[in-house]
């Protein structure tokens, strides 16, 4: 009310003084050590309920001033608070500086940070914490997918694995809070585990930088990073509710942090989010729901000389998925794709019944410093991840409401890194790691998709960059990885004899039972990787990226021992034993723009990848329970040429329009026909409106377009329905149409006291709630995608 | 400082100890809803021969075909008395479903599907508690000297009742077609 009341008090002034107070005052905000910019300082205007938050470039602007002078204090999460005087005679421009003390200190945080700018050569996207915040009630994939040249291959709408530059799942590194995530991230059905409430920033690397962490990211990397801890004495938290009305879902997370000057340290996060059976625009999708929760600790000490940090977090999620794409055989998958609608639409409803996934993932890790005086920084991380994976498929008799597959995977990880001394100009950094995983799968009465196995790997790397001058920057780097699995396996003998396994690989076997053969593969894989890359400066707003990256991926488990039926994907897939590692070689090349008015950022790429693992649909088998489509994995040549365009305008101090268009091509170089599940043309348009007078209002419209998929591979089949006595195609290969969504984002921010502010969101999605479905949505063959969403959050910054 | 580095040693202490699991000697596992086998057999109500027709499929999802055999040709004019029997003959002895099916009948039903050259009609006379066809047991008539091809679908969790299988629903957990000839 206060607030109200001085706007009128101010908005009074204005005839009473009798003075023109439509004055701007705007700046930038800059780090008094080392003059780079602050983003999300908070200034408030003394003696008034003014405030404004400095954007990603620093830049700030407090509009209908008077001319006269005024008291503004600047603060920063990470900085001590600082007040200045400034007198204003029509708009006026000022820079302020803040002694940031973590930037100071930056070279010495290890608060996640520590993977600042991990390739210096290949251009980073980066989602900030507010950026993030709109996602709030969504997931991780759907906050990478707003990024130009991400998409998501989904199961439904809570399953979203992002896609980068066409390529996924074990392509695809995520590092969380500096420890690469092992969830099994093979399955196409597997989302990340991680929730988008728990991170603060999100950086995504669209090639294989980070050889730090992976040598094997042929697609790309994606590091989440948890909350900086100021060097302060500071006691700070947030809290949002959100409710959204598709699903009828409602999420909560609260995070809280307590700082010591001392360099102590503690922050705690967590969430909660449920959600029923979310919509299309015409019917229920039953069984979708989902229910998640997430908690996210760590606690440390820091100074210049030493430090550590524990940290824990736990994520687990119990995720429905539709009902109607439960299906037994192809003819049943025929129906379905014949049908508009999906076969099983019940009430809404929060529960959440078979077929379902119910996944945890636990991570543990332990992270410490010390600076061992020339020499430089040396860093030493321990984790600990344990991921448990159940999937219920509908059951008969006494198995029912067991789990069809029980998948426990454990990962000890281990690494030393040494951050070289050198000069201002160049930086060196060296490391090894070593890791143990091993794959447990209990006996569920069905057949283990994935076998028990233990892994050992053990990995050293090498990155230098270089400063030239003002104009180039050089980086190299170099990675090995030698890999040894252990796996213990049961084979079908039929399918053992049938892909002659009986010839090749006969000294595997340890046991015949007539019916199965127990083996004990012993595999070994060593694989390089490097990358080189070049940055050039052509003026102050003109920058070029170059990189050429080489990457071996090992093939994953299920790529070696698929064989037999994938229920959740109702097909055969078969695996082989005789897979060499794949080899990515991608040349990235980026020419960016960075200006106040005009920006853009344009990335061709070409992404040749030798054994390229593809799996594709090869014959149909008969069994018992009918026709059966047949997936067999195989290695081809690969060849991926694309290109992401970002654009951005600002016409005024209050409104900006934002451009993006992602296009790819994927070419399978043996078979000569295009590759599968690539993502379609998609573009983004949004006009952003922002006003400080209005209570910081942000108003965005934003038009998604996606473009029909013209390029595929024919994967589909004939059956015999017996009812018709006819043989009939089933159309598993051909792209839905195209189709455009609208968006509506907006947000208002109130300002309670100089530490507390009230944020209030509320967004729309597909506003005019078409009927849609997407190319990358396995469950496009059974429902719509989902209809209009109307959500509300509200946000506390105290 | 001496103590943090003592805690983080006892952390991991605990942690490398907390990894042992025993991947040596997985147990094996026997599929626990695997049929394998589908045997219909035709009791004619008056008199003549007993008919088996039986599809088995000993490795389920597996490359291998299954093996259809008929025992003998239909008589026309004859109405038969038919069972379905489901069996898991990876099993020593083998596991009889039907069982397993008949304890959850309202979510299972057969259908029979017969091809457009085949004269005969079939019916199913056993129910559910609720009611409705289950098919496990059914009545055929062998109508005039014919050929063709006679389908048997079971769906788990059918909606109930229908119309057919066309507006049945459900998952198909057995799809077994035989050539018949009547005679």
């Amino acid at each position: 009310m206060r607030i109200y009341f001085l706007m009128i008090l101010l908005l009074c002034s204005v005839p009473l003084l009798s003075q023109s107070c439509d004055y701007t005052l705007s700046g930038v905000l800059t780090d008094l050590h080392d003059g780079s910019v602050l983003e999300g300082a908070t200034l408030i205007v003394a003696g008034s309920e003014r405030f404004v938050v400095t954007d990603s470039e620093g830049k700030f602007m407090i509009l209908n001033l008077c001319n006269g002078t005024y008291s503004i204090q600047v603060s920063h999460p990470y900085c001590l608070t600082k007040g200045y005087s400034v007198t204003l005679s029509g708009d006026t421009f000022k820079s302020f500086k803040l002694e940031h003390h973590l930037e100071e200190l930056e070279g010495i945080s290890i608060d996640g940070r520590t993977i600042r700018n991990q390739s210096k050569t290949l251009q980073e996207n980066i989602l900030s914490k507010e950026e993030l915040e709109r996602f709030g009630s969504r997931s991780l994939g759907d906050a990478l997918a707003s990024l130009s040249g991400v998409s998501s291959l989904n199961t439904g709408n809570t399953v979203i694995k992002p896609m980068i530059n066409g390529l996924h799942s074990s392509r695809v590194v995520i590092i969380n809070n500096g420890v690469r995530m092992e969830d099994q991230e093979w399955g196409a059905e597997h989302a990340p585990n991680i929730d988008v409430n728990a991170i603060d920033k999100l950086t995504l690397i669209k090639g294989a930088g980070a050889l730090q962490y992976s040598g094997d990211a042929i697609g790309g990397i994606i590091i989440a990073e948890t909350s900086i801890i100021p060097f302060k004495d500071s006691l700070f938290g947030s809290t949002q509710l959100g409710g959204a009305s598709n699903g009828k879902g409602t999420f909560m997370t609260t995070e809280l942090t307590k700082s010591f000057e001392n360099g102590w340290y503690a922050n705690l996060q967590g969430s909660l989010k449920r959600f029923g059976d979310f919509e299309t625009a015409d019917y229920i999708l039953s069984n979708t729901g989902i229910n998640q929760q997430n908690a996210f600790l760590k606690t440390g000490f820091k100074s210049f000389d030493y430090g550590f940090e524990v940290f824990y977090s736990l994520f687990k999620n119990e995720i429905g998925i539709l009902k109607a794409s439960h299906v037994g055989s192809a003819q049943d998958l025929y129906r379905a794709i014949k049908s508009d609608r999906p076969l099983i639409i019940d009430e809404f409803a929060y529960d959440i019944i078979a077929p379902k996934q119910e996944v945890t993932h636990y991570l543990l890790g332990i992270k410490a410093y010390k600076r061992l005086g020339e020499l430089g920084k040396l860093s030493f991380q321990y984790d600990f991840q344990r991921n448990k994976r159940l999937e219920f498929d509908i059951r008969r008799g006494s198995d029912k409401g067991d789990a069809s597959l029980d998948l426990e995977l454990d990962t000890y990880s281990l690494r030393l890194d040494l951050d070289a001394n050198t000069s201002d100009q160049s930086s060196f950094k060296v490391g090894v790691a070593g890791s143990y995983q091993s794959n447990f799968a209990p006996n569920t009465g069905v057949r283990r998709l994935i076998p028990n196995y233990d892994k050992y790997d053990l990995g050293a790397y090498l990155v230098a960059d270089y400063q030239l001058d003002d104009q180039w920057l050089f980086e190299i780097g170099a990675r090995f990885d030698h890999t040894q699995m252990d796996v213990f396996k049961f084979y079908r003998k039929s399918f053992w004899e049938s892909r002659n396994y009986n010839q090749l690989f006969a000294d595997l076997v340890v046991e015949d039972d007539g019916n199965k053969i127990r083996t004990n593969p012993k595999l070994s894989f060593n694989s390089g990787s490097g990358t080189v890359g070049v940055v050039h400066y052509l003026d102050e707003k003109h920058k070029l990226y170059f990189n050429y990256s080489l990457t071996s991926r090992i093939p994953n488990p299920s790529e070696l021992f698929s064989e037999g039926l994938h229920h959740s994907a109702s097909r055969i897939e078969l695996g082989d034993l005789t897979f060499n590692p794949e080899i990515g070689q991608k040349l990235s090349f980026t020419l960016e723009r960075k200006e106040e008015r005009f920006s853009y950022s344009i990335n061709p790429y070409l992404n040749n990848i030798l054994d390229f693992i593809v799996i594709e649909p090869i014959t149909t088998n008969t069994t018992i329970r009918g026709t059966f489509q047949v997936w067999e994995y195989r290695q081809t040549n690969a060849q991926l040429l694309g290109v992401d365009f970002d654009a951005s305008y600002v016409f005024n101090k209050a409104l900006q329009f934002n451009h993006q268009v992602s296009l790819v091509k994927g070419v399978d170089k043996i078979q000569e026909e295009a590759l599968i599940n690539m993502p379609p043309i998609n573009t983004t348009n949004e006009f952003v409106y922002y006003s400080s007078k209005i209570k910081n209002l942000r108003l965005a419209l934003q038009s998604e377009y996606v473009f029909r998929q013209n390029e595929f591979p024919d994967t589909d089949f004939d059956i015999y329905i017996p009812e018709t006595e006819t043989y009939e195609s089933v159309e598993v290969s051909s792209p839905p149409p195209a189709y455009h969504l609208l968006n509506l984002n907006s947000s208002i921010a109130f300002g309670f006291s100089e530490k507390s502010t009230l944020t209030v969101g509320f967004q729309i999605t597909n506003m005019f709630n078409i009927y849609y479905r997407n190319y990358l949505n396995r469950m496009r063959f059974f429902a719509d995608d989902l209809g209009r969403n109307v959500s509300v959050n509200i946000k506390l910054n105290y | 400082m001496k103590n943090l580095y003592f805690l983080a040693t006892v952390l991991f202490t605990i942690l490398l100890a907390s990894c042992s699991k025993d991947n040596e000697t997985p147990e094996a596992v026997n599929e626990e809803e695997l049929i394998t086998t589908l045997k219909v057999t035709l009791v004619p109500v008056s008199e003549g021969n007993t008919i088996v027709l039986t599809t088995r499929d000993l490795d389920g999802d597996g490359p291998n075909e299954p093996v259809v055999t008929v025992s003998s040709n239909l008589t026309a004019g004859v109405a038969y008395n038919g069972t379905i029997e489901l069996l898991d003959e990876t099993k020593s002895p083998a596991d009889n479903i039907t069982e397993e099916v008949e304890e959850e009948a309202d979510e299972h039903q057969f259908f029979y599907t017969i091809g457009s050259g085949l004269d005969v009609t079939a019916t199913a006379t056993n129910l559910d508690s609720e009611g409705n066809l289950l098919g496990t047991e059914f009545e055929l008539t062998a109508n005039t000297a014919s050929s063709g091809s006679l389908t048997f679908t079971l769906r788990h969790e059918p909606t109930k009742p229908n119309d057919g299988l066309s507006s049945a629903g459900g998952e198909t957990d057995i799809a077994a077609t035989f050539s018949i000839t009547v005679e």
